[in-house]
């Protein structure tokens, strides 16, 4: 069974005047079907406003569809009493670090969920220690949020999310705000997460870097899934991806570039180890 | 500057009253604060100060560290000062113009100064030695018997905790709004009263809008993982007496008893 499911799901709002009268219908999500199965690494990628959050939102019941259907674990996202159940099931990261720390220590945020859950005061404490050590953060435990980087403080927020045991963690733009290192450092994490501890991940992000990871990646624009397919499979289509405003690696487009020069080189070049594999055969051939 | 403000913070150390249970210190705060204010008479005060003193070395946390929460009241402190000193009636010691300073304003002045340092000292103690969380759970326990009359109790303490986290944040936020509108020219010290309370106004609305924007993301993200209120809620670090908290309590009483024993007897 898939762990999410949507089914042609929609979510419009309405835009209002200062007067409060609705002057239109902007359509966030338009008709978007997705299926994750459990243990994948799915990204959703693409540019501001192409309704990549909107759709986030509806993984653990933060926003319901206006049309469509989302189930989370075979649990349909608008029934109210499973609320809690979807919640505990999809975990969700935001992109600002300081707006999703609620205790003064990094400790006591993670054990926030579990409290909330009504976990035994003993299985608190056990959780926030495999969670904090599973994201390499256990050594700040005592430590205030305001004093980590922000890396460090994203990694709170996953620790954070991972202490209630969900099946599934919904990473939304969580590298936005961070510095290249800071990047790395919870694609790292959540990378872990999903080799070690197998739990499905779902990250949002803008950054292609992010993705090639990814056992499959979905590209939003205008509120539908405009591609999806394989990390491969999507980067061997540059041009595409340039017209929805996405810059591919570099490493990439350097590859396109000598491709459409005329070198022989295979589409779809993720890292620089492969383009200079490629290179080296290519002129080994000669 | 404005980051040098320490009252509210948490400093990170550990000694015998960081340990302590949070309702003893918030209990124990209280009565000094009354203690402070129970006499006129130099021999309590002297008492109360040394106590104070005892606290903080115990505390571990460095005295320069406390003082630095001191400076932002310094200016309500010259306020109320000076406002005793010129305006207590009685026996004139210095007379100059139409201001006189009087006997009685001179101590009324000089107590005044010592209470309030006292009083901030203390609490700043005790905010420096509990985290928020703590304090809001201590508060959250000793005013639990008023959820009987449908006071939400749990919603107050957990605002309070997440306005002293926000503490920090919002201080830097208003520097870096400041800075920025400094770079663009803006002016903050210069011209009168007026002038200056209108130059707030550019750091006010962003700070604001920032607020409220923060206040959101942190709702859902507090939705997110689960949270529904108080009800069905467990603690990770519930609040258990242990035997330091009764030693703590005994020497709370025999403090007080001494302050009101030297407080009637001088």
């Amino acid at each position: 069974m898939n762990i999410i499911d949507l089914k042609k799901v929609v979510y419009e709002y309405f835009r209002r005047d200062d007067e409060g009268n609705v002057t239109g219908i902007t359509t966030a999500v338009d008709h978007v079907d997705l299926s994750v199965k459990p243990g994948d690494f799915i990204a959703i990628l693409g540019h501001n406003g192409s309704g990549k959050s909107t759709l986030a939102k509806h993984l653990n019941a933060i926003l319901y569809p206006s049309e469509g259907t989302v189930w989370v674990d075979g649990m349909d996202t608008t029934e109210e009493d499973k609320l809690m159940q979807i919640r505990q099931t999809t975990g969700m990261v935001f992109q600002n670090p300081d707006n999703q720390i609620i205790a003064q220590i990094v400790e006591e945020d993670v054990g926030f969920g579990p409290e909330n859950l009504g976990v035994p005061t003993k299985k608190i404490w056990e959780r926030v220690e495999e969670s904090l050590k599973a994201v390499g953060m256990y050594e700040f435990r005592k430590k205030s949020p305001n004093r980590l980087s922000g890396g460090q403080k994203q990694r709170v927020s996953i620790a954070g999310v991972l202490a209630m045991h969900p099946k599934c963690i919904v990473l939304d733009e969580p590298t936005a705000m961070l510095d290249p290192a800071g990047r790395r450092e919870v694609i790292r994490a959540a990378r872990a997460l999903n080799d070690v501890e197998k739990i499905t991940v779902i990250l949002i992000t803008h950054y292609m870097e992010e993705v090639i990871y990814a056992d499959h990646v979905y590209v939003m624009d205008h509120g539908s899934v405009k591609m999806e397919g394989s990390p491969r499979e999507v980067f061997s289509r540059v041009d595409e991806l340039s017209a929805l405003h996405l810059t591919v690696p570099q490493v990439t487009l350097l590859a396109d570039r000598l491709k459409k020069s005329g070198l022989p080189i295979k589409s779809g070049i993720l890292t620089r180890d492969e383009l200079t594999a490629e290179l080296v055969r290519i002129k080994s051939g000669r | 500057m404005i980051r040098e403000i320490t009252i509210g913070q948490y400093y990170q150390t550990d000694s015998v009253l960081h340990r302590l249970d949070p309702r003893v210190k918030l209990i124990f705060v209280i009565l000094y604060i009354v203690s402070i204010f129970l006499y006129r008479k130099p021999l309590p005060f002297l008492l109360a100060a040394l106590f104070l003193a005892l606290c903080v070395g115990l505390s571990k946390v460095p005295f320069s560290y406390i003082v630095r929460g001191l400076k932002a009241v310094v200016v309500l402190m010259l306020f109320t000062a000076v406002f005793n000193l010129f305006l207590t009636p009685g026996e004139t010691l210095v007379a100059w113009g139409g201001l006189k300073i009087t006997k009685e304003g001179a101590l009324i002045a000089a107590f005044m100064a010592a209470r309030l340092v006292l009083l901030i000292i203390s609490s700043s103690l005790m905010t420096l030695t509990t985290t928020p969380t703590q304090l809001t759970d201590a508060m959250e326990k000793l005013l639990w018997p008023l959820q009987k009359i449908h006071l939400p109790v749990h919603e107050v303490a957990m605002m309070m905790s997440i306005a002293l986290r926000f503490i920090p944040i919002l201080l830097e936020e208003t520097d870096k709004i400041m800075k920025a509108q400094m770079a663009r020219g803006a002016d903050f010290e210069s011209g009168n009263l007026l002038r200056r309370l209108k130059a707030m106004v550019p750091i006010l609305v962003p700070l604001f809008i920032s607020a409220f924007r923060r206040a959101n993301d942190l709702a859902m993200a507090m939705e997110a993982r689960c949270y529904q209120g108080g009800e069905g809620r467990t603690k990770m670090k519930p609040l258990r007496y242990k035997g330091a908290d009764t030693v703590a309590y005994l020497i709370l009483m025999v403090y007080l008893a001494a302050v009101i024993a030297v407080g009637k007897l001088t």
